[in-house]
């Protein structure tokens, strides 16, 4: 359990969470229920909660994989700095967030879930976990085939005849620059 | 089309039965609830969302009835035994256990949140009627208590609270309301915890939270109790509501109307999911048994590239070829158990895995073995299994071709050391006529300890005359400078200068068109059997190739496509 990075969990719970406060939000709306006004501010925090976690973070170890779409989420995520990035902060938002869902039965899960997610997401904080943005790999050349371009075979054509190409077979590593005709790097 | 029909005509057939009893509870529960009489004053209170409520209740029944059965694995091994008879297509559709699994854990999310939705607007209604918000006949009915002649139909009965909160006051205050709450959150959390970022990347997480299962049945048990939904009870005189429904005011006071009687039904998902439960124990049971059984170690190995091979022997331990054991050391995790496919024969006297560094627990195990003085056993070890795959048919095909990618190797190396034995004592039961072996590595190091085997092989093959049963190809796909110099230095030799074997290495992916071709030019009318030990994308590219080579002629070449997953 060593390796775990908590705040993963904590965004697919949140995400779930938000998506639940959203859908307990509508229905008391649609169906004008008592204390309603509460279902419609579950709505807005569903969908503010599902914005804001919509973008995964970067993983600090392995390779992260990105939610569908999720380059402009992460552009905007990116763009509050520090407020994003540092869990604490998320933790206390969520936990703030979900205190109205709890004043009507329609929103009262998304509530629970949603300060289930701050728990998580203050466990990451602790262990010391920041959210990063995924952004697209700038080209990198690959080192194998920068080398190979750069230093030619060893042995350039022509060849001499087999006879005088016999390596010693004994030290096969060292043999490879044992050239009968001498080779220079331009 | 007819390709598609013989390599998942059965699993689709499955699927549709199954989606089938779904949509036939559901709607034989829907009108049930719509139509029947005795629902018509609870229709009344609550409109078309006790259906709404009633019918996905039906189907979760269903569905979490059958929820723990392809998990049962020790129980899923003993019906592959009893399907020896039934034919290799029976048998592989237990292969897609965790497929089911998932298709009806989804299921049961979906139907979770109709039923959810449903009871919402249920409640809603219901503390409205108790307040005599709507009309006559609903505040007439709503009013209607537990006393002495009286049952009530409408279960909110206090109006001393909030009205806004008292919603939430009856759903946490009644079994029904409050198993609900503590079960949905549950299987919420199940979810999460098992989306597949999760999953491959911390099992650990995924596998204890789901353990909440234990306290989402014993919720789903007790959610039916209450006597909540109620319906209407014959009475002597009988009440008509049809003539009685719109004189409330004069129920009991007229004999053609005496006052209706309510009653609630009794919890119904027991029924539904005491069998599987008590599988599901017995199945733990089963595990925790074979866990108390002494393991002795015959031999541990620690090869190049941080691979470990135990050789272990177990008290009445029978395993075939290609199948897998759950290890569990508690000296590293007590709860822990994990796959590892067997890399030994049957006809030896023990079993060995081979296990390379992958993880926590890997990683543990192989510091504690590298820590172990000369000659001593190793930490106490719980074995499970052994558990069927895909690979124990590898003989039932006349032709069979084996992929291992990497580390995927392993069960085809048990299944190449059986044939081994199997020629040395000329066993009868062998099928087999050809076997073609790729296997697909990144880098040379993994090889040394399958190379052995390949080369034992090999020249036993050779002494019997029988070079033509097996051919295999090896496939670098990791390529560097030092491999280049190397190769081209020894191009003239007659064995391979990364593994010194006869057959040469190649270079790079394997061209599966070609391949495909060559197996079908090769055995016109064979059955040719695929078996894949790896990747998700490279068991994507086979079964296509499968689909594509395959005749549905039944004279000419058919292949069929065997995948293991962990």
């Amino acid at each position: 359990m060593g390796k775990i990075e908590w705040a993963m969990w904590a965004n697919e719970q949140a995400l779930a969470s938000g998506l639940i406060l959203l859908a307990g939000g509508i229905v008391g709306v649609a169906g004008q229920f008592r204390g309603w006004p509460f279902a419609a501010y579950a709505v807005a925090a569903g969908v503010f909660v599902c914005l804001l976690e919509y973008p995964r973070s970067k993983r600090a170890k392995g390779t992260s994989v990105e939610r569908t779409g999720q380059y402009c989420f992460t552009v905007c995520v990116k763009s509050f700095g520090p407020v994003t990035r540092n869990y604490y902060v998320r933790a206390f938002l969520h936990a703030a967030i979900c205190v109205p869902g709890g004043f009507m039965l329609a929103t009262v899960l998304g509530c629970v879930c949603l300060g289930i997610a701050s728990l998580i997401y203050l466990a990451a904080a602790i262990r010391g976990e920041q959210w990063e943005p995924i952004l697209p790999q700038k080209e990198t050349t690959r080192k194998t085939d920068a080398v190979s371009v750069r230093n030619p075979p060893e042995m350039p054509p022509p060849r001499p005849p087999p006879e005088v190409r016999r390596k010693r077979v004994d030290d096969l590593e060292g043999a490879v620059y044992d050239n009968p005709i001498p080779v220079s790097d331009k | 089309m007819g390709n598609w029909i013989i390599n998942n005509g059965l699993s689709a057939f499955i699927v549709v039965v199954w989606m089938g009893i779904n949509l036939f509870l559901f709607v034989w529960f829907y009108l049930l609830y719509d139509t029947g009489d005795a629902f018509f004053y609870t229709r009344h209170l609550l409109g078309s969302a006790l259906s709404w409520a009633r019918a996905p209740a039906a189907v979760l029944n269903f569905n979490c009835m059958l929820i723990l059965l392809p998990v049962c694995r020790n129980l899923l091994s003993l019906l592959r035994g009893s399907f020896m008879c039934c034919g290799r297509t029976m048998r592989k559709q237990l292969d897609k256990n965790l497929t089911f699994h998932k298709l009806v854990a989804y299921m049961i999310a979906l139907m979770t949140a109709v039923h959810t939705v449903a009871h919402l607007l249920n409640v809603e209604w219901l503390n409205n009627s108790r307040r005599g918000q709507y009309g006559e006949l609903s505040t007439a009915l709503s009013s209607l208590s537990d006393s002495e002649n009286t049952t009530f139909l409408n279960p909110v009965r206090r109006i001393d609270i909030n009205a806004q909160q008292t919603p939430t006051y009856f759903v946490f205050t009644s079994i029904a309301g409050l198993t609900g709450v503590v079960i949905t959150l549950a299987l919420i959390l199940i979810i999460t915890s098992s989306m597949e970022v999760i999953r491959r990347s911390y099992f650990e997480v995924f596998w204890y939270t789901h353990h909440l299962f234990v306290i989402f049945f014993i919720g789903l048990v007790f959610h039916g109790a209450g006597f909540i939904v109620r319906r209407q009870k014959t009475t002597t005189p009988p009440h008509n509501y049809t003539l009685c429904k719109d004189r409330s005011g004069d129920w009991g006071k007229i004999p053609e109307c005496p006052v209706p009687q309510f009653e609630g039904g009794p919890a119904q998902t027991w029924w539904w999911v005491i069998g599987p439960i008590i599988l599901y124990v017995c199945e733990r049971v089963l595990r925790f048994i074979r866990y108390m059984q002494r393991v002795q170690y015959r031999k541990i190995v620690m090869h190049p590239s941080k691979v470990l091979e135990l050789q272990l022997v177990k008290d009445g331990f029978k395993m075939e070829v290609g199948q897998y054991v759950f290890l569990n050391c508690p000296a590293i995790s007590q709860l822990e158990w994990h796959p590892f496919t067997m890399t030994s024969a049957p006809e030896e006297d023990f079993f060995s895995v081979h296990i390379r560094s992958a993880g926590d627990w890997t990683d543990k195990l192989i510091d504690i073995v590298q820590n172990l003085p000369e000659g001593e056993q190793g930490p106490k070890m719980g074995v499970d299994g052994p558990f069927g795959t895909a690979s124990e048919d590898v003989f039932d095909y006349e032709v069979s071709m084996l992929v291992g990618a990497g580390i995927g190797v392993t069960p085809f190396a048990s299944i190449l050391k059986s044939i081994w034995y199997k020629f040395k004592i000329s066993n009868s039961k062998l099928r087999t006529r050809k076997i073609y072996f790729y296997w697909l590595c990144r880098e040379t190091h993994a090889f040394e300890w399958f190379s052995d085997l390949l080369q034992v092989l090999e020249k036993e093959m050779e002494e019997r005359g029988m070079g033509n049963f097996l051919t295999y190809k090896l496939y670098l796909t990791g390529w560097d400078q030092n491999l280049r110099f190397h190769e081209g230095v020894h191009f003239e030799e007659d064995t391979d200068v990364v593994t010194g074997l006869k057959q040469k290495t190649h270079y790079g992916r394997p061209a599966w068109d070609k391949e495909f071709e060559q197996v079908r030019k090769e055995n016109p009318t064979s059955v040719v059997g695929t078996f894949l030990c790896g990747p998700a994308v490279l068991a994507k590219v086979l079964e296509k190739k499968c689909a594509k080579y395959s005749d549905v002629d039944p004279r000419k070449t058919k292949f069929y496509f065997n995948k293991e997953n962990f």
